[in-house]
């Protein structure tokens, strides 16, 4: 049997971070005491009438244009009718046919579509079972009911649960960056379902798909479709068939169960909603949403690697957080002579090790090392006036008690030894006091090299020049 | 009092503004009149006790009775159904709200086919409206209560709603006037939907200038209601003497054997009577009106299932005794809720708008909605407007078409094109006639419909044709001026 292929496609849904909700004057809110939030409108007395938030407009158009979505000349809401307690009408109003926004990309993952429509209420079953079936009771929270959404679908082009979950952090940065929404996953304004199959690998076909749903993290999301796959592989692989189902994940054990509620098979009976008239944006709006756009992380991402040569993972690392970036992007037009891709290597290796090692939450451009002082040390371990090893004992200081770093080597004194007798002597001093190791190197083991060197770097305090004492010792030894 | 009862709104308001008759004093009158209800016409009015009140800062004009389908703040809205028995809105509707701003206090709340579903108010789950000229006959519907009470001297005028016919035909069984304004003309907000693409707020009044003076009040965009766009501009009182340089079309299609030979013979003297006021009256063709209330009777019933699913029993109104889950308590409510009627048009719509069933149905009938509109536009390059009987017969008796329910949506038959078209239809009484089965003469009315916001020049013709028809009957007992 041929290798099974993963397809993988995402379903997000983005709260909008607007004033007001989708079709009524009710503030938006998180946490609050519920049922505060509510009115006629949102909570579907009779006689009420929808209208739609303005602002929730324009976010999906900026989000249609980060997107590079072709936006409809005139979209159109519709009902989308079910019975539930988290729906007052029984209906949700949400785009159907004819969204807002139409083909698009994000990297190279092909956007599907993108519509509008309202939240629902929030539902608490009290009980064991924690679901509708089997609990006690269910109280229900119109605080979020009516809180706009876009909901973004991608086409089946994700390939790995671990692609997934990277393609989905950028979108969320993305989405992040055009200030449209909170996009926090654990309180909800960020959610992301997988719609997941498997194929043989080069089949055009696509293979049935299950719905999955309930991932709150992107670490959850990545082990959710890694548990998936991995059940649908044995499935077919033991001649089983994948059923159509809707599957929540439980993040406690990793199990996944299918889901019974509003989502089993329905008919939804959608047909345009009459209350509301069409969305036809004008040029201005259009306009407006696409020149709002900061440089988005994949674009920046694109010019690192073409026009500074970075490597794809360093360049997507520093391009997430529009922070980071430009830190970096000072950086590197602060250290002369030095390569764009040395500071980013500086930057996502030993400034973010250093950080991590003080413990602080601060990022870069929130540390207390300055851009101008990060260049000047990258600069000087590059002209070899430090070594690279002090250079990190200067990076720490700096991240310690920020300030120049010249004063701190000057303080410390580890500038490099620049006398090459000094060095000389005390490469000798080393290979006589590691007979072994120095045995092992003409046995042409090299790695035993390191023992040496370890013992000129102690003696040094770290001043010497790594590849100037890699020379010397084998020049001592005569290879 | 009976002098006070016999003036007009606007002769009330002429009177008010010379200062010549004291609004309070003019409103009490009112207040008793409509306190001796015989017809089963109010479901609350006004110092009923318990019943909550609509407050007004300084009355300046005539008291309104309104249909109990818009939503009155702390005061009980039924839209005539058992489910919302009890039901107090926590806000007032747009179109009650204006006529209290110009100054009309609210008289009461009027009876109603439930949820506005019927063309003889029988379908109330608070029992009949009796038609005020014979209270063993229907008032029509679902505007019954509110033709009732002006017809039956216990209103000075009314508002309604008009979804298929349900203003303009319980005002021609009635004998007064009913307006079905251009959809869009007046706001929905806090009116209770039965139909969305079509409900539409509209005035029943003792004549033609009542009604343009109440849409006036009412008309005007609001930005509550997305579909709500308002006239071009504030109508004026109509002054129109004659119909000379107009031209009525009268539709073929229309020839039907289901008129009443009294109804046909009225209208074809308020024909002769446009040509004496030198109106020229012609034949047109709408090709596809006679399909009219087979669309509508997909479309609406569509729309009203979605509109009805709010009916559950949670939130507000009746809820049923349930010892089981959730949906069960929804079932029982809706069970015990709602009447045959409503429960039909929820089936039929529910059906209607099925996944396999859509195209079949609501698509197809959308299309033949837009045949009908572009069937009027073309009528209207060739004449001003488009005059039908409004109802194919006179008021019938209670209980004669309950069974029969597709004999009873035949009473739209007139009505439902200009309601799928969205364009303005008036009926008003053109005389009195015989029923079918013999008996006291009983109103007919004349239904005049125009292009969409033409209804300045609409209620010019009406008020013309009016003034050259002279009808000045009342039932027996209603102060007659």
């Amino acid at each position: 049997m041929a290798e099974l292929e993963a397809v993988i496609g995402l379903e997000i849904h983005v709260q909008l971070a607007t004033k007001t909700k989708m079709f009524c004057g009710c503030e938006l809110s998180f946490g609050d005491e519920p049922n505060v939030h509510t009115c006629p409108v949102c909570l579907a007395h009779p006689g009420v009438l929808p209208v739609v938030n303005e602002q929730a407009i324009h976010y999906a158009l900026k989000i249609a244009a980060a997107l590079e979505c072709e936006v409809a000349e005139r979209s159109i809401f519709h009902r989308k009718n079910y019975f539930y307690p988290d729906s007052p009408k029984a209906y949700q109003i949400s785009q159907y046919d004819i969204p807002i926004a139409g083909a698009g990309k994000l990297g190279d993952i092909r956007i599907h579509r993108a519509h509008l429509e309202e939240d629902a209420a929030k539902m608490i079953h009290v009980g064991e079972s924690g679901r509708i079936h089997g609990s006690g009771a269910s109280l229900v929270d119109f605080n979020r009911g009516g809180t706009p959404l876009v909901e973004i679908v991608t086409e089946p082009d994700l390939r790995s649960a671990a692609e997934a979950a990277a393609w989905a952090r950028l979108l969320r940065e993305t989405v992040r960056q055009l200030g449209v929404s909170d996009v926090n996953m654990e309180e909800g304004s960020l959610r992301v379902d997988g719609n997941i199959s498997v194929r043989p690998a080069g089949s055009e076909e696509l293979g049935t798909k299950t719905e999955l749903k309930n991932m709150n993290s992107f670490r959850f999301l990545e082990r959710g479709i890694e548990a998936e796959l991995a059940r649908q592989r044995e499935l077919v692989e033991a001649g089983g068939t994948v059923e159509q189902e809707t599957l929540h994940f439980h993040p406690e054990d990793g199990s996944l169960h299918p889901l019974r509620s509003k989502e089993e098979a329905h008919d939804y009976r959608y047909f345009p909603e009459p209350d509301l008239v069409p969305i036809v944006p004008t040029e201005a709006m259009l306009r407006e949403a696409r020149e709002s756009l900061p440089e988005l992380p994949a674009a920046r991402a694109e010019r690192y690697r073409e026009q500074l040569g970075l490597a794809e993972d360093v360049a997507a690392l520093l391009a997430a957080d529009p922070e980071t970036a430009s830190y970096f992007e000072q950086t590197a037009k602060r250290a002369d002579g030095v390569e764009a891709r040395v500071v980013a290597n500086w930057v996502t290796g030993e400034l973010a090790a250093a950080l991590r090692q003080e413990g602080g939450e601060a990022s870069a451009s929130e540390s207390k090392v300055d851009s101008g002082a990060l260049a000047a040390l990258v600069a000087m371990v590059q002209e070899k006036k430090i070594s690279h090893g002090s250079g990190k004992t200067v990076l720490a200081a700096l991240v310690n008690e920020g300030g120049d770093p010249a004063a701190i080597v000057e303080r410390e004194g580890l500038a490099q030894i620049s006398d090459s007798g000094e060095l000389e002597s005390i490469v000798a001093a080393a290979v006589d006091a590691n007979p072994e190791a120095a045995e092992q190197i003409r046995a042409g083991n090299g790695k035993a090299i390191g023992a040496i060197v370890g013992a000129v770097m102690k003696e040094t305090k770290g001043r010497a020049d790594g590849g100037e004492v890699n020379r010397l010792i084998r020049g001592k030894l005569g290879l | 009092m009976a002098e006070l009862l016999a003036l007009t709104a606007l002769e009330a308001h002429q009177a008010m503004v010379a200062g010549e008759l004291d609004p309070g004093e003019y409103a009490d009158a009112w207040r008793q009149a409509a306190a001796g209800d015989q017809l089963n016409a109010y479901l609350w009015r006004e110092g009923d006790g318990d019943g909550g009140a609509i407050a007004i800062e300084r009355p300046s004009i005539a008291p309104v009775a309104v249909k109990d389908i818009f939503c009155t703040e702390g005061v009980p809205t039924t839209a005539g159904s058992r489910i919302l028995e009890g039901y107090r809105p926590p806000y007032t509707s747009t179109a009650v709200r204006r006529l209290l701003e110009a100054g009309a206090p609210v008289l009461g709340k009027t009876n109603m086919d439930e949820f506005a579903m019927g063309s003889s108010n029988e379908n109330s789950a608070y029992g009949p409206v009796l038609n005020p000229w014979d209270h063993g006959r229907v008032p029509g519907g679902s505007s019954g209560g509110s033709a009732a009470v002006v017809a039956g001297g216990l209103a000075p005028w009314a508002i309604g709603t008009d979804t298929g016919g349900s203003i303009r035909q319980p005002a021609a069984l009635c004998g007064i006037v009913g307006l079905k304004p251009t959809y869009g003309a007046i706001s929905r907000y806090g009116m209770i939907a039965f139909a969305s693409s079509l409900d539409q707020c509209g005035p029943l009044t003792r004549d033609v200038s009542d009604a343009a003076l109440m849409l006036a009040m009412l008309q005007g965009g609001d930005p509550c209601d997305s579909t709500s766009v308002g006239l071009p501009a504030t109508p004026a009182l109509p002054d129109r003497e004659d119909l000379s340089g107009l031209r009525f079309g009268v539709p073929g299609e229309l020839a039907s054997d289901a008129i009443e030979p009294g109804v046909r013979e009225v209208f074809e003297t308020t024909l002769a009577k446009i040509e004496q006021l030198g109106g020229e009256v012609a034949e047109i063709a709408l090709p596809h009106a006679e399909h009219g209330i087979s669309a509508y009777y997909v479309i609406a019933p569509a729309e009203a299932s979605s509109n009805l699913a709010r009916y559950d029993g949670v939130r507000y109104g009746m809820r049923a005794e349930s010892s089981g889950d959730v949906i069960e308590m929804y079932e029982q409510t809706r069970a015990q809720g709602f009447g045959a009627e409503v429960k039909r048009r929820i089936m039929l719509g529910t059906y209607a708008l099925s996944s396999g069933y859509y195209d079949a149905y609501y698509g197809q009938a959308q299309k033949v909605r837009t045949k009908i509109a572009t069937d009027f536009a073309t009528a209207f390059a060739d004449v001003d407007f488009v005059v039908t009987p409004t109802s194919p017969s006179v008021a019938f008796k209670l209980g004669e078409k309950t069974d029969d329910p597709l004999a009873m949506y035949l009473n739209d038959f007139f009505t439902v094109p200009m309601s799928l078209a969205g364009i303005p239809a008036i009926s008003i009484p053109a005389g009195l006639a015989e029923p079918a089965g013999g008996g006291p003469q009983l109103p007919v009315g004349f239904q005049i419909a125009a292009p969409a916001f033409a209804e300045q020049k609409l209620l010019g013709a009406a008020y013309a044709l009016e003034q050259g028809i002279g009808f000045d009957a009342r039932p027996e007992g209603v102060p007659n001026g």
